[in-house]
């Protein structure tokens, strides 16, 4: 199938801070925007589609708009966690490619770590009366519980390591020392460590919830960031080389009865997105995966089907991941253990995928010429989201 | 531990399940072709129909899976050492979270497959719900 180039990445920026008092979740969104657009060679007028996930002060669609200041023609609220971004290119694409807009942009902003937001660990479940939260709240999960349940089942059902998903965490805090941004985040954040990690630093770090160490979850962070999508023929005429969005795939997956906690909405998002690409897996030479938790790309990569269902342990040992070893390269930024993660990453999965893309990446892969951006949103172990896009380089 | 978080109400769907642990009850629901509803519904997830049935569960079960948690910021929760959150596959076909008590050592002394049997947490306050949680067999 020949790739259809209908929709374009022009322009891209991420919020250099990931410690930021005194600046609002709304003045990171618009600086953001301010930043892609220049990146782009475009204006602020120029901007007629707005995509957002009704996150920031006073904002969510409604109000954003008139923050900005602008008066989009098409506006987009999906809000699906950390996957709303992966969801807005999707929609990007379909829009852009139905005429319903030329430039639009999506934008997050967000001061979790200056205002101790605890999301992993302060419980769940104090959002009123609801059919879910009646059933969930006396337990007293939190948010990594609920992942590290999806990584008791594997490694029960599969024989997977904490060994094996240690790598995870090596590889992306490798990537994430080259990238002068996550060093100053780990720094500003008082990591214990910021260097390289082993293996064996995941396993001596302390357990969070079983069978998850702390070196396996994601950091609290501020930060945000900007995209641009243009139309083909806005991208003629752009700054810099546009980034095709070639193929998106939308799912929701949730606890059913019966249903294999293994197994994520990737496994359904996935083959939609590569199938509208025209590409396959073993073709992708980056893959930029939520990494929340180092479970969450070890299901994604089975999911996204980079290697069959319960081997990932296996394909992980045979030694890929990081951008100086052989076949598929993960999270080069620095990802979401040791780069940034606001509390929604799945924006970042797009702009290093560009960044990539146009060899501008800190680990930057030789020749990378096609990138997947996978976001997950929920729980991991419940009720969440998976949107897949695959990018193109020009 | 202080009291666990109870069920808020007003909640159509998930009041009479609640009804059943006070009254040392775990229900749950099918549709008239059988399916199992769970969690509670106004309707099958099946087939949408609204005309369900409530059934009493043995309250046997199996753990699917389960992590245990060494970090609550959540007041109740904050001061408890290690405990339990699990999914249990009922052996009439639904699964629920829950958590397992009765155990020395949370993180050694439970495992995916184990049986497990429910039992109703008597919780301080007046009118309160006990919580369904279970223990192994």
């Amino acid at each position: 199938m020949a790739q259809e180039r209908l929709a374009a990445i022009a322009g891209i920026h991420e919020y250099p801070l990931r410690v930021a008092p005194g600046v609002s979740s709304m003045q990171i969104k618009a600086e953001s925007m301010k930043r892609a657009l220049d990146d782009a060679g475009l204006d602020w007028g120029d901007v007629d589609g707005l995509y957002d996930a009704l996150d920031g002060e006073g904002g969510g669609g409604l109000g954003l708009a008139a923050y900005l200041g602008i008066k989009p023609r098409l506006l987009d609220t999906t809000q699906v966690g950390g996957s709303s971004y992966e969801f807005h290119a999707s929609h990007a694409l379909r829009d852009i490619a139905a005429g319903r807009c030329n430039v639009a942009v999506t934008t997050y902003g967000s001061t979790a770590a200056s205002m101790r937001v605890p999301i992993g660990t302060g419980g769940m479940g104090r959002g009123g009366a609801s059919w879910q939260q009646n059933m969930e709240a006396p337990y007293g999960g939190t948010l990594i519980s609920n992942y590290a349940m999806v990584a008791h089942r594997h490694m029960h059902e599969y024989g997977t390591t904490t060994e094996q998903l240690a790598q995870i965490s090596v590889a992306t805090r490798k990537h994430a020392m080259r990238n002068p941004e996550a060093v100053k985040a780990m720094t500003d954040l008082q990591f214990v460590k910021v260097d390289e990690i082993t293996v064996e630093d995941v396993l001596e770090s302390r357990v969070i919830a079983d069978p998850l160490h702390l070196l396996e979850c994601c950091m609290i962070s501020d930060g945000g960031g900007a995209a641009v999508f243009v139309s083909p023929e806005i991208a003629r005429d752009i700054k810099k080389k546009p980034v095709w969005i070639i193929g998106a795939g939308e799912a929701t997956k949730y606890r059913e009865n019966g249903g294999d906690i293994t197994t994520s909405a990737g496994a359904q998002s996935a083959p939609a997105a590569f199938g509208q690409a025209g590409v396959t897996p073993d073709e992708i030479d980056i893959a930029m995966i939520y990494d929340s938790f180092s479970i969450t790309v070890a299901v994604m990569l089975e999911d996204l089907g980079f290697c069959a269902k319960g081997e990932v342990g296996q394909f992980i040992e045979d030694g890929h991941l990081a951008f100086d070893q052989p076949g598929l390269t993960l999270n080069t930024d620095g990802g979401g253990l040791s780069s940034n993660h606001p509390g929604m990453r799945g924006l970042f999965l797009l702009l290093e995928s560009v960044r990539q893309l146009r060899g501008e990446s800190t680990s930057q892969v030789d020749g990378a010429s096609l990138a997947v951006a996978h976001g997950n949103g929920g729980l991991l172990g419940g009720t969440h989201t998976g949107g897949t896009v695959i990018l193109a380089a020009d | 531990m202080a009291n666990r978080p109870q069920p808020s109400f007003p909640e159509p769907d998930t009041q009479h399940f609640w009804d059943g642990c006070k009254a040392g009850e775990l229900r749950y629901q099918t549709d008239p072709d059988s399916n199992v509803v769970f969690y509670p519904r106004g309707h099958s997830t099946v087939t949408g129909d609204r005309e369900l049935s409530w059934n009493v569960s043995s309250g046997l079960g199996t753990v699917y899976t389960y992590s245990v948690v060494r970090q609550n910021r959540m007041p109740g929760f904050q001061e408890l050492g290690a405990y339990a959150v699990a999914y249990i596959d009922l052996d009439e076909g639904f699964r629920m979270m829950s958590t397992i008590v009765g155990v020395d050592d949370p993180t050694q002394d439970i495992h995916i497959g184990q049986r497990v049997r429910v039992e109703f947490e008597e919780q301080s306050g007046e009118d309160s719900y006990p919580i369904p949680v279970f223990r192994p067999v």
